[in-house]
């Protein structure tokens, strides 16, 4: 992709983060991810870590995430990032390091992973994009459907009594100890995308100062699986995802405190 | 260094530490958690990394993310833990990262029992996770041998990036013997990692390490390449012993800690005038299979002997080619086979061929 010059009389507001690379993504069009991406990669270049970060990419639709962000990455097992970032952080400690997971992948098959590292307060950072669906394969049912959402391994919908509620990661991985900053955010809209920004620096920030484990759940969309476009699939994630899942802190340790009011 | 009154777990895990293993992730399991302990104790006073996991599955993608890293790393377990870490090993094998597990195998299957086995053999050299790839195993028969092949796992598996693993039945994990440490190995400080590591994307491309290759061709050539590399392996770093095979005409063939009883059925053999000798695979992968197709044109026939059903015995046979009968004994469940039971299935192989070295 070739970069265009500036003209002389024309200040530069805009640009690449360092910390994305120059790839095409593979998402769909209107898929949330690249946003995401992009947020992570701004906070990376505004605290000038993109050198010494490594990334833990997970299994699901952003699996080739290693490829978008300008940082070392890894490809982790599904479900099984929060343990390889302990293996990286324990023997890095001075790297920043962070995975990138969805909701199958965390509140699914990679559970006892993020609840074992939120609990020894691993100082690392989750970033958890929550769509409500496996992506990847297709549209299935995730531990994070809704109630009578219809998916092709819930065809008339999610039955709670036969596959149980969606869970609310955030206010479970709240609760433990070891967990400094654990936050829900959403990028429907402008102002959603800012906060969801100033939330994920606030995990960094948290991790930079070693006050332990932060997860940012971003609350997403899926045009492509729920069969509606971008626009319509934003409204309804405002409407049905945000009414099941609350946005705001459902962690905020006495140091993140600090570092918040620092600000 | 002097000889100490060494118990292999212990003297495992210490091992690694001379070799200069920088982190140990693990899980308690029996008969392998003094290993664990042994490290517990050790790392954290060396300025180490020791962290129990809250599974095998953590602990093993523990390893997999330090080595990554370019940290030197290892885990233990045995054989039901070791089937949890299947999946991470296989991603460990296609990503190409150097790894130490060692495996003090139990009974099995299922939950099995705690006394000795070999019951893994099939695990460690044939079925270790999906996909086309074989670790590097290494079987010590003595605590003493244990310790030496542990300081020689790390520098294989880093010569090759590869997985090497140890495997050692429950009777050498618990059992204490007189053995010699090596001397403590300086540790690699953190900017002596290997270049393809995970360090950070400073002044370089930024580095992926993935297990992830979308297309056939890709996944193709990966897969060449790795048979490429497993190839060298298997031409340079087979490894067995042989006892008494000079003037052998029948041949016994085991690993481990009945690979030391067999010894001694040598010995009582040759008492009794039966011209037996051993072979003890010291690598099960690469198994010494050119040098067993040599015995074969020696010798009438082959026992092999094993904590299991019969495992290795298929490979003995693989490797001679039907060019001599290949009897089997084995006992299960933790039983370890005794001179005076193999003496007489050795007799009876004996008897049974005296016609001679068909030809």
């Amino acid at each position: 992709m070739a970069m265009v010059e500036i003209p002389a009389d024309m200040e530069l507001v805009y640009k690449r983060p360092e910390s994305l690379t120059l790839a095409h993504t593979h998402y769909c069009p209107g898929c949330t991810h690249g946003v995401i991406h992009r947020l992570i990669a701004e906070v990376l270049d505004e605290l000038d870590v993109r050198e010494r970060t490594i990334g833990i990419a997970p299994v699901g639709c952003s699996v080739l995430a290693y490829y978008y962000f300008n940082v070392d990455m890894a490809e982790a097992a599904h479900g099984r990032a929060p343990a390889m970032a302990t293996g990286i952080k324990r023997v890095s400690p001075d790297k920043v390091v962070f995975t990138y997971q969805g909701d199958g992948d965390l509140a699914a098959i990679g559970t006892s992973e993020i609840i074992q590292v939120a609990n020894r307060g691993e100082p690392f950072t989750t970033i958890f994009v929550n769509n409500a669906i496996y992506g990847m394969t297709g549209g299935q049912m995730a531990p994070t459907t809704l109630p009578g959402q219809v998916t092709t391994s819930s065809p008339t919908g999610r039955d709670v009594e036969t596959t149980g509620w969606p869970m609310r990661m955030a206010e479970l991985i709240g609760i433990l100890p070891g967990a400094a900053y654990v936050t829900r955010q959403a990028v429907l809209d402008g102002p959603g995308i800012r906060r969801t920004k100033k939330a994920i620096k606030l995990a960094f920030q948290s991790q930079l100062g070693g006050l332990g484990f932060s997860m940012v759940e971003i609350i997403s969309t899926c045009s492509t699986n729920w069969h509606m476009g971008p626009v319509e699939a934003l409204e309804w994630a405002k409407e049905h995802m945000v009414a099941y899942y609350p946005l705001g802190d459902t962690k905020v340790s006495d140091g993140v405190r600090a570092l918040m009011e620092g600000r | 260094m002097p000889k100490e009154l060494l118990e292999g777990n212990a003297a495992i895990a210490e091992a690694a530490i001379r070799a200069g293993v920088e982190a140990y992730f693990g899980y308690p399991i029996t008969p392998q958690t003094e290993v664990l302990e042994h490290f517990s104790e050790r790392l954290p006073e060396l300025g180490r990394v020791f962290l129990q996991a809250e599974s095998e599955v953590a602990a093993i993608n523990m390893v997999y993310g330090a080595a990554c890293a370019g940290a030197r790393v290892m885990t233990s377990s045995s054989s039901p833990g070791i089937s949890l870490m299947q999946e991470g090993l296989s991603y460990i094998a296609c990503s190409e990262v150097p790894v130490v597990v060692a495996n003090i195998m139990r009974g099995g299957p299922g939950l099995g029992n705690v006394q000795p086995s070999q019951g893994d053999y099939f695990q460690a050299v044939k079925t270790t996770g999906h996909g086309d790839f074989h670790m590097l195993v290494l079987a010590p028969a003595t605590v003493q041998e244990a310790i030496d092949l542990v300081v020689l796992a790390f520098d294989l598996a880093e010569k090759y990036n590869t997985i090497a693993m140890v495997v050692a039945d429950g009777a050498i994990g618990q059992m204490m013997e007189p053995a010699e440490l090596p001397p403590m190995r300086p540790v690699r400080l953190p900017k002596e990692r290997p270049a393809w590591a995970l360090t950070g994307a400073k002044g370089r491309e930024h580095i992926i390490i993935t297990s992830l290759y979308l297309g056939a061709e890709n996944l193709e050539r990966v897969n060449l390449r790795l048979q490429e590399k497993l190839k060298k392996i298997a031409a340079s770093e087979v490894r067995w012993k042989e006892y008494s095979t000079d003037d052998a005409d029948l041949l016994l063939v085991a690993f481990g800690t009945v690979g030391r009883v067999c010894q001694t059925v040598v010995r009582e053999a040759r008492a009794k005038g039966i011209k037996v000798g051993l072979l003890r695979p010291i690598t099960l992968w690469p198994f010494p299979s050119a040098r067993l197709n040599e015995l074969a044109h020696q010798v009438r026939g082959m026992l092999a002997v094993e904590m299991s059903a019969g495992q290795m015995v298929e490979d003995v046979r693989l490797a001679v080619e039907g060019r001599c009968p290949v009897r089997f004994y084995g006992r299960l469940g933790g039983i370890v086979p005794l001179a005076d039971e193999i003496l007489p299935e050795l007799e009876k192989l004996d008897a049974e061929l005296a016609g001679g070295k068909e030809s």
